[in-house]
């Protein structure tokens, strides 16, 4: 089963700096290929890999997908490996060059790569049955995949077939611009996040089928109930968790998948090894931070130091200075860090329901450590989170969800601080008396005035609201819920669904931490494709959780038509969450112009998370002819949240 | 109807969980024994079960449902039940099918009309109007609820009602309300499959139907003592 690799394996140089970097990422898992790897073996090669994947260059490479012995938690099991390592190699690649892979089959089912990200021809694409031309890869077979870099940034690749992308299909893909970098660094490293579990995903996605709670050890006990009455009193109390028993739903249900049974990773190692990369003192490190997850969203930090965030699924951003991020899974952020000298760092990413974690170290000296940060809260989901927007607070509203928020505590609200906020862009609200009958539900924590929907301007700069229509600002077409929504394949409908881009997401609310939302990304250049939208879809993402169901605007993959998209049409998506949890979702082969607030500078991502009970938008430039894959990146939702996308 | 019935009864036969593979809806089956339990009684202690099995899809499955009581080496009650079941609403499954009774002699069959499913405030409810060969009507109404005392420490009271539309004094069995069950139950989740748990019970019999007991000197209300295992998979 072995066999050679061709590829030169050389450190790597990064032309746009002038100083010569290679991390720690070299050293792979190579040695143990194929099945029948003796423990004994493995366990060596473990210890060698505990620096993470190999770095491969060049434009020619051979790839083989493998079953791989692996060892994460104690106990031995397969994993699905490329060139025998998990996760597998990273991938440098060049802008502007042709690069040629060559992919075998060692597995004995179907396999495929997905180049997440990579704006290449359909039949590159590598999703079995839609790309174009492309029926999988057999056992035993190969596929040459040959495509025209014409990008740069971070991305990354991992099956698309099954459920393989939770067995360790996955890597890491850096592609060098032709063009300088807008930004300088002294270190370039990957630093891949992804959840493992020694279970079969087969079990998982059954046992989510028969007890769609089967993983989540948060639920609320009685314990927080009798704390919450000796706080706030029976009636409070009762009032509040009205709207919960009503709709049968759970305030903690955050994550399908938890802790239970994954083990977190950072560059392939467990959080009791840790990824660990290097600096010097007063060095510049960009950071390539990579959800590859199957179902996991990180919440990320670096206590003691400020990122920078330079790009966004590949695509460079105006630079902001944050304390945390959360990442969808698929999503890519890169980061610039400074250390000012020579105390170690803990890169600390837990997940968003707060189950685990995934950790790595940065350091001077490998001597040191750093203190690694206790996890915070788990989060508790409110009724921002349920879609239960401004414009639905007046009670009796349709949709059954009106619900009686007179009482409401504001404690259970934690965002009534509007002193972050510019009040004369709000001239007919008076804050003062915080009149909750008017806005019970606003989390303003973060929240910039832009998105209240009776703003028609801001006053400031002058530029439409979010929500205006025009290109950049979003969508002014009201929410209407298809017919194929009502029915017991659907258990919520999110009638005040808004525009939240400027709401970190549950959990990160008033964190006392600069946390990045959309609203913050803007395109480091200008839009490439500045045309209003000559036409919008409006696709609500359904499913009913408890029967563990999941569906495009109530209608599963495999019953639904592709959606038709005209060859060279500018066209907005807006996207409705009518669930509790957060969206990932992806579109092959064509941008996502994320619709943040401002035309001029509309960021591009590939991967877009739509919060519970929110709305996004973004334009789409029909540029690329052929079938493509739009999908929930989630991997136990993707089988129905699903569409192909035919482009003609 | 039929139609789908065979279909899922064929898949079942063809596939199982770890074949599930790339299909959103695969054919699956669960296993629930909810009870199986010993109740400690004056006379000899009886061994009660139930339990229920489902196969199928998320909207279509086909239920097999089960309860019985064996006491001093004897079965004393069973009864099954084979029903179509189909979601009807996000948290609701209606049920139609058919119930036989092995125990009490002589057996008796029944059409079943069901609706199962989880309630606002998260009651689970098991209602159910059964129709018998001689024109005999009865419904039952069964309904619990968890209290999470900690994430594996769970209290679940349950209550059922049973009623009937005739009197049948063969099988002791009055019209109108004829009995019903409180129970309480402490689990403790080892794992989510595997919960042993002890409670008690406490059975009344109404109307005619405690008229029949006291005229063969049975009790119309006992208390029991149980300890069980709630097992699924």
């Amino acid at each position: 089963m072995r066999f050679k690799r061709k590829t030169i394996q050389q450190p790597y140089f990064n032309p746009g700096r002038r100083q010569f970097v290679q991390g720690l990422a070299l050293g792979g898992a190579v040695a143990s290929l194929g099945l029948g790897v003796s423990s004994s073996l493995f366990a060596a090669n473990n210890k060698s890999m505990a620096k993470g994947p190999n770095t491969l260059t060049g434009t020619h490479f051979d790839l083989a997908i493998s079953p791989l012995l692996v060892n994460f938690t104690g106990q031995e099991r397969y994993a699905t490996a490329v060139n025998g390592s998990v996760p597998a190699p990273t991938l440098r690649w060049k802008e502007g060059e042709t690069v040629t892979l060559n992919v075998t089959n060692q597995l004995a089912e179907d396999t495929s790569i997905h180049w997440h990200g990579i704006i290449l021809p359909s039949a590159m694409d590598g999703v079995p049955n839609i790309s174009n031309g492309f029926k999988g890869i057999k056992p035993g077979e190969s596929f040459q995949y040959r495509f025209k870099l014409e990008q740069s940034g971070t991305y990354w690749y991992h099956s698309h077939s099954g459920f393989q992308e939770q067995k360790g299909h996955y890597g890491a893909i850096v592609v060098d611009p032709i063009e300088p970098y807008p930004f300088s660094f002294d270190r370039d490293y990957v630093v891949m996040l992804s959840d493992w579990s020694d279970e079969n995903p087969n079990n998982i996605y059954a046992k989510l089928k028969k007890l769609s709670h089967y993983y989540n050890f948060r639920e609320r006990t009685m314990s927080d109930l009798t704390h919450e009455i000796s706080e706030k009193g029976v009636e409070q109390v009762w009032n509040e968790r009205g709207m919960w028993n009503e709709m049968r739903m759970s305030d903690r249900d955050i994550s399908d998948v938890t802790g239970y049974t994954y083990t977190f990773l950072m560059n392939g190692q467990t959080p009791a090894e840790g990824w660990t990369g290097l600096f010097k003192r007063g060095e510049k490190v960009l950071l390539r931070f990579i959800n590859a997850a199957a179902m996991t969203f990180f919440d990320v930090r670096i206590p003691g130091l400020k990122m920078t965030v330079v790009a966004t699924d590949g695509q460079y951003v105006q630079p902001v200075s944050i304390d945390e991020f959360r990442i969808g899974v698929a999503e890519t952020y890169d980061v610039i860090v400074e250390p000012k000298d020579d105390s170690a760092y803990s890169i600390f990413a837990q997940t968003i329901d707060r189950s685990g974690y995934a950790r790595g170290t940065l350091t001077p000296d490998l001597g040191l450590t750093a203190d690694v940060p206790k996890m915070d809260a788990g989060p508790i989901l409110t009724h921002t989170d349920m879609g239960m927007g401004m414009s639905h607070m007046n009670h009796g509203a349709p949709g059954g969800m009106g619900m009686d928020h007179s009482q409401h505590d504001m404690k259970t609200m934690p965002a009534m601080d509007h002193s972050q906020h510019d009040m004369k862009t709000m001239p007919t609200m008076d804050h003062s008396q915080h009149d909750m009958k008017t806005m019970p539900m606003m989390d303003h924590s973060q929240h910039d005035m832009k998105t209240m929907p009776n703003m028609v301007t801001d006053q400031q700069t002058s530029k439409p609201a979010i929500g205006s229509g025009k290109a950049g600002y979003g969508s002014s077409t009201p929410i209407t819920h298809p017919k194929t929504e009502y029915g017991p394949h659907i258990d919520m409908r999110a009638d005040g669904a808004q525009y939240r881009l400027d709401d970190p997401g549950v959990g990160l609310r008033n964190n006392g931490r600069k946390v990045l939302t959309y609203a913050d990304l803007f395109n480091l250049n200008t839009t490439p494709d500045p045309r209003e939208p000559q036409r919008e879809i409006q696709l609500h993402l359904t499913g009913n959780m408890s029967r563990y169901m999941w569906s495009v605007d109530g209608v599963k993959f495999a019953d639904a038509e592709p959606l038709q998209f005209k060859y060279g049409e500018r066209l907005r998506i807006t996207l409705v969450n009518d669930t509790m949890m957060n969206h990932p979702i992806h579109l092959h082969g064509m941008w996502s112009d994320l619709e943040t607030g401002d035309g001029r500078y509309i960021p591009r991502k590939h991967t877009v998370v739509v919060q519970p009970g929110a709305k996004i938008s973004y334009l789409v430039t029909a540029d690329a002819k052929g079938g493509w894959a739009y999908h929930c990146h989630l991997l136990y939702h993707m089988l129905g949240m699903f569409r192909t996308v035919i482009v003609s | 109807m039929y139609k789908r019935i065979a279909g899922i009864i064929l898949g079942a036969t063809m596939l199982n969980n770890a074949q599930a593979g790339m299909a959103d809806d695969p054919i699956l089956t669960k296993v629930m024994i909810n009870e199986l339990e010993v109740r400690n009684t004056d006379g000899p202690d009886p061994i009660v079960w139930d339990a229920q099995m489902w196969i199928g899809q998320d909207l279509n499955k086909l239920w097999i449902k089960t309860e019985g009581e064996y006491v001093d080496d004897e079965l004393e009650e069973a009864e099954l039940q084979a029903l179509y079941s189909r979601a009807i609403a996000p948290y609701w499954d209606l049920q139609i099918g058919w119930r036989h009774d092995f125990r009490p002699k002589p057996s008796r069959d029944w059409l079943v009309l069901g609706l199962e499913g989880l309630a606002p405030y998260f009651f689970e409810i098991d209602a159910s109007l059964f129709i018998g060969e001689s024109g005999q009507v009865s419904a039952s109404l069964e309904a619990e609820y968890e209290i999470m005392l900690t994430q594996q420490w769970v209290l679940s009271p349950e209550i059922a009602l049973t009623a009937y539309s005739k009197n049948d004094e063969e099988y002791e069995i009055g019209s109108g309300l004829s009995n019903m069950d409180l129970g309480i139950r402490l689990r403790y989740e080892i794992k989510r499959e595997f919960a042993p748990y002890i409670g008690v019970n406490w059975s009344k019999k109404f109307g005619q139907t405690a008229d029949y007991a006291r005229e063969h000197d049975e009790d119309t209300s006992d208390v029991q003592v149980v300890a069980g295992v709630r097992i699924w998979f």
